[in-house]
């Protein structure tokens, strides 16, 4: 049970964080959704196209593809300076659109299996080995992410710089920073993990390829960010709790508890409308926490 | 050089353009993306523009596709120009056929049409109304984001359809199969002509489409809402309710999605599957944007919009391609769309390249 959810959180946390550093840039981008997709299905078609032990090119294809249609919605939200929600509207509706028509020829192709993930030895140690050392690489890749981001948010100049730039553009840019490219930066690593979390779940979570296969994930992590305060500790924990929260269904159908498949299915979406109610329900602390520039958009010289 | 100088307003030219250059750019990009897959892009490209509009049948067919989707979008228009993002139309499309399918499913020998036809198109307004509201009161009492909200309850509703269907609802002599029983013939939203699938829904949306100008373009509660929207406190100020404008734009918003969900599902499908949501409700928020949240502009997006649906079937059934398609097409036309829209505020203007020297000069008059 443990060990499910932190593997059902893994894929929440990756695009989490990489949504967390867009935003704290002041750059909220909506195409979560559509950049996973399309992360999961170029890892997918990677994947099939290498032999077993090239894992690796897999997901840095997906990271590019991610980053890619990250690029598009920077060029046309930062670049252009179109409307950020209708923009990344767009790109989740693009998504869903494109993976679906380019995947239809892979929906019933397998992968090769694989072998058993974690540390060998301290695998199979009596309850701490599955709990602990059983796991993905990407899961520990994720633990150490999530620290080396708070470190660079919290502690590191650039860091300092991106939240500048995302609590108030003007002083930076006034500063001589170069805002749009910074916000590009940060879009594109956000589009990088999307595509990353994507890929974790076609390769490592499910092994296959269907029609929709993120099922609102991308729009589960975008709801994460707020309730981690734009903090990614909290956003980890966050991330953990509502893979729980995922897991559950599947844990109380084994034990035999007589509830509908479907009304099962609709907890973890529901959890996240209860849990975004408790966060918001204090306005002053949202307002404190959120990068001030949040999803408004920023010109230069006018 | 070549550079892109803002303009101080949009060009209005460019603007009521963009839609135009919009469509021939995904056109463009359509031919690419046959070319690419190996199939000749006229013949192709020929299936979504022209086949669509060849003869009364395929009218119909196009008609029974832009009912729903100019209903979805008329709703989202006052929505979004209100600055309320519901996204989750396709919810309220769903629960909205519902509640059409609680009525009609009570419908037996002795029902008269005239009774319960405006009970089910009641009851889908009703339901997808009260879908919307869920939103509305989180966002209202608590202040939770109307964009996620909507959009979880998305996934909500459409495992409620999963379990009515697949339980409670389920035909007793439909060999177990995940769906309602067939409607009475009296529940069927009367077609226009004999033969062919499109329905007076046509009339409705026409309607809807003719009150929504009335109400955006010749009322004063109009402005309400969209100063309540779009600058809260300016309206605080006025005297206006900003949460007026919230509440306002979601019953408007949620009751059309649930009337078009309970004519279709009374209309052309004539019972309740778990197929019955094929997206129209996220469609419907290109609709708005391509039709410029305009009511009559919506009209004819809706119809673009349908052909590229029928389209995708086409694609589908004679050159044995993916059906998702059609959403390739309307992601691409929302995207080159939204460039147009952000282009026709600048302007092309031919600039000498900066040295160095004159750059670094500039920046420091701009720190200083």
């Amino acid at each position: 049970m443990l060990a499910a959810s932190v593997n059902a959180g893994t894929v929440l946390a990756l695009a989490g964080l990489g949504l967390l550093v867009n935003e704290r840039a002041g750059v909220l981008n909506l195409g979560a959704e559509g950049m996973m997709l399309i992360g999961a299905l170029a890892g997918y078609a990677t994947a099939l196209h290498l032999p077993g032990g090239w894992m690796l090119v897999a997901y840095l294809a997906a990271a590019g593809a991610g980053a890619a249609m990250a690029a598009l919605f920077g060029w046309l939200a930062i670049g252009i300076g179109t409307n950020q929600y209708a923009t990344g509207l767009a790109l989740s509706l693009f998504g869903v659109g494109f993976s679906a028509f380019a995947g239809a020829s892979f929906v019933d192709k397998q992968l090769p299996q694989r072998g058993r993930d974690g540390l060998p030895w301290l695998r199979d140690l009596p309850v701490i080995g599955p709990a602990l050392f059983g796991y993905h690489p990407l899961v520990y890749t994720t633990v150490l992410l999530a620290a080396g981001l708070a470190w660079f948010l919290f502690r590191s100049r650039a860091g300092l710089l991106l939240r500048a730039v995302g609590e108030s553009p003007e002083s930076a840019h006034a500063l001589g920073h170069r805002v749009r490219a910074i916000r590009m930066a940060a879009v594109l690593f956000g589009g990088a993990m999307c595509g990353l979390a994507g890929a974790y779940v076609s390769l490592a979570y499910t092994h296959l390829w269907v029609e929709n296969l993120i099922a609102g994930r991308g729009w589960i992590a975008l709801a994460l960010t707020t309730f981690a305060t734009w903090r990614p500790a909290r956003l980890l924990l966050g991330a953990y709790l509502f893979g729980g929260l995922t897991m559950l269904q599947f844990h109380l159908q084994e034990r035999g508890v007589q509830i509908e498949s479907h009304l099962l299915g609709m907890i973890p979406y529901l959890a996240t409308v209860v849990v975004l109610v408790l966060i918001s329900r204090r306005a002053s602390w949202i307002r404190h926490n959120m990068p001030a520039s949040l999803g408004r958009l920023f010109r230069p010289n006018i | 050089m070549l550079r892109l100088v803002p303009r101080s307003s949009p060009a209005r030219a460019l603007t009521l353009a963009a839609p135009f250059v919009a469509l021939g750019l995904t056109v463009l990009f359509g031919a690419i993306l046959f070319v690419a897959l190996g199939h000749p892009p006229g013949q192709a490209l020929a299936l979504f523009f022209v086949e669509p509009l060849r003869g009364a049948d395929a009218w119909s067919e196009l008609a029974v596709k832009a009912t729903p989707l100019a209903l979805v979008a008329l709703g989202l228009a006052i929505c979004f120009r209100a600055n309320v993002w519901n996204i989750g139309a396709e919810g309220q499309f769903i629960v909205g056929a519902l509640g059409a399918t609680a009525v009609a499913m009570r419908a037996h020998e002795g029902t008269h049409a005239a009774l319960i036809l405006p009970a089910i198109a009641l009851a889908g307004i009703a339901a997808g109304a009260a879908w919307a509201a869920v939103v509305a009161f989180l966002r209202d009492r608590w202040n939770a984001n109307e964009i996620l909200v909507s959009l979880m309850l998305v996934y909500v509703a459409d495992m409620l359809l999963g379990y009515l269907t697949y339980g409670p609802w389920k035909d007793p002599d439909g060999y177990n199969f995940p769906q309602t029983i067939t409607f009475l013939p009296v529940t069927q939203v009367p077609l226009l002509t004999e033969g062919h699938r499109a329905h007076v829904g046509l009339f409705v949306a026409l309607a809807v489409a003719l009150a929504a100008w009335l109400f955006l373009f010749r009322t004063y509660g109009w402005f309400q809402l969209a100063v309540g929207g779009q600058a809260p406190r300016a309206a605080r100020y006025a005297g206006f309710s900003p949460r007026r404008s919230l509440w306002t734009a979601l019953l408007c918003s949620g009751g059309l999605a649930g009337l078009a969900g309970a004519l279709e599902v009374t209309g052309p499908l004539g019972q309740l599957t778990p197929h019955l949501p094929v997206g129209y409700g996220f469609t419907g928020i290109i609709v708005a944007f391509v039709g410029r949240l305009h009511p009559f502009g919506i009209l004819l997006s809706s119809i673009l919009m349908s052909m590229l649906y029928i389209g995708g079937e086409l694609a589908q059934s004679r050159l044995g391609l993916p059906q998702a398609l059609s959403g390739v097409f309307q992601g691409l036309l929302l995207f080159t769309l939204l460039a147009c829209d952000a282009l026709a505020s600048y302007r092309v203007m031919r600039v000498k390249p900066q040295s160095r020297g004159e750059k670094t000069a500039e920046k420091t008059v701009v720190a200083a």
